[in-house]
């Protein structure tokens, strides 16, 4: 087994508050550039732009996670991977089908731009896409993992948008693969606040919108292969394989 | 003011947490941001919110409120409504705003 380099939330042109330089391409170019060996991509409720990523990926020998970042009805972030593409995009139907139906207006929040590998525009959106879905925390929750995908709620450190910030606090309940750290933090201080996650696993992300926000932090991975699997094994910690925060870059 | 009071004068449905309906009312508290609630309301505070999770009795036990008052038709979950009944804390709801049930509410506990 060996040590991974993850960064597990990102943004792209898609998403309305992603910068439109921010395309599959520059993504790639600029976390290899930086040392990651593993990225995730997680638009704001929606996975389409994110099978194009893993397959510049792929060329460039980056594993690419396909996700999105879901707002729940509280309005709580949460990360969601899935394994193969099928899922994933069928998923992202669902979410955009329950997300609510406000129209985007570009000049407010931000065009919402769908590429192919030439950078010619596919598709944008109607519907703004970091509007809340219908869902609570527990039907999200239940809906990633009937379909075999990966549960993370997001940046449970910060102020706003997070499960913290929304619910209070974690419940003791829920069935999370992870938690994940904004760049803010660290597991240290966020631990210290909630003593009883000590046993919890924690991933950090740098949650780029930006470029220059790319591989800012990044989760070390112990485990055989870059592969969804290996992945969700090191989360739960099989077999000596492990993911924590790594820190800065 | 006990929370039955303002139950009846409101028109509150009761949805849960009935042997509380005697608990004493102080004063209200108006939020959605459940981090907020954990830090900044009093204990005998009523509290008016949209959330239905269960995480809002786990907070409302911790600050001992009097009750939830649960706005625009939105129902409590399940789970939510369970632990009312065990903690005695009432969740009462309206189809109303928040707007004006908190109007309201602040009309009847200000005198």
């Amino acid at each position: 087994m060996k040590i991974f380099r993850a960064d597990l939330h990102n943004h792209t042109l898609l998403s309305p508050c992603g910068s439109l330089e921010n395309t599959p391409r520059l993504i790639i170019e600029t976390v290899k550039s930086k040392g990651l060996n593993i990225i995730g991509i997680t638009d704001h409720n929606s996975t389409m732009q994110a099978p194009l990523v893993k397959r510049l990926g792929k060329e460039a020998g980056i594993f690419v996670m396909c996700g999105a970042e879901v707002t729940t009805k509280e309005e709580a972030h949460c990360l969601a991977f899935f394994e193969d593409e099928d899922t994933l995009l069928e998923f992202g139907d669902f979410i955009y089908e329950r997300i609510l139906n406000i129209p985007n207006d570009p000049n407010k929040f931000g065009y919402q731009v769908l590429i192919d590998e030439n950078e010619d525009i596919l598709d944008q959106p109607e519907k703004l896409l970091i509007s809340a879905t219908d869902l609570s925390l527990d039907d999200l929750e239940r809906e990633v993992h009937k379909r075999n995908g990966i549960f993370i709620p997001a940046h449970v450190d910060r102020h706003t948008f997070s499960l913290v910030s929304q619910l209070g606090f974690i419940p003791f309940d829920l069935n999370y693969d992870a938690l994940e750290l904004s760049k803010y933090t660290t597991r240290e201080q966020f631990v210290a606040q909630f003593p009883y996650l000590e046993q919890a696993t924690f991933i950090q992300s740098s949650d780029a919108h930006y470029p220059e926000d790319l591989a800012a932090v990044y989760t070390e991975f112990y485990m055989k292969e870059p592969t969804f699997q290996e992945i969700l094994l090191a989360l739960k910690g099989v077999d000596g394989r492990y993911a924590k925060p790594g820190g800065k870059f | 003011m006990k929370v039955r009071d303002i139950q009846e004068k409101l028109q509150l449905q009761l949805f849960s947490g009935g042997s509380g309906l005697d608990n004493e009312i102080t004063g209200g508290y108006v939020s959605d941001l459940l981090s907020d609630v954990m830090g900044n309301s009093d204990s005998g505070e009523a509290w008016v919110t949209l959330q239905t999770h269960k995480n809002i009795m786990a907070i409302a036990s911790l600050k001992e409120l009097s009750c939830i008052i649960i706005v625009k038709g939105f129902k409590p979950e399940q789970e939510t409504i369970d632990k009312s009944d065990e903690d005695g804390i009432p969740i009462l709801g309206s189809d109303k705003s928040t707007f004006e049930i908190s109007g309201e509410l602040y009309q009847l506990i200000k005198k």
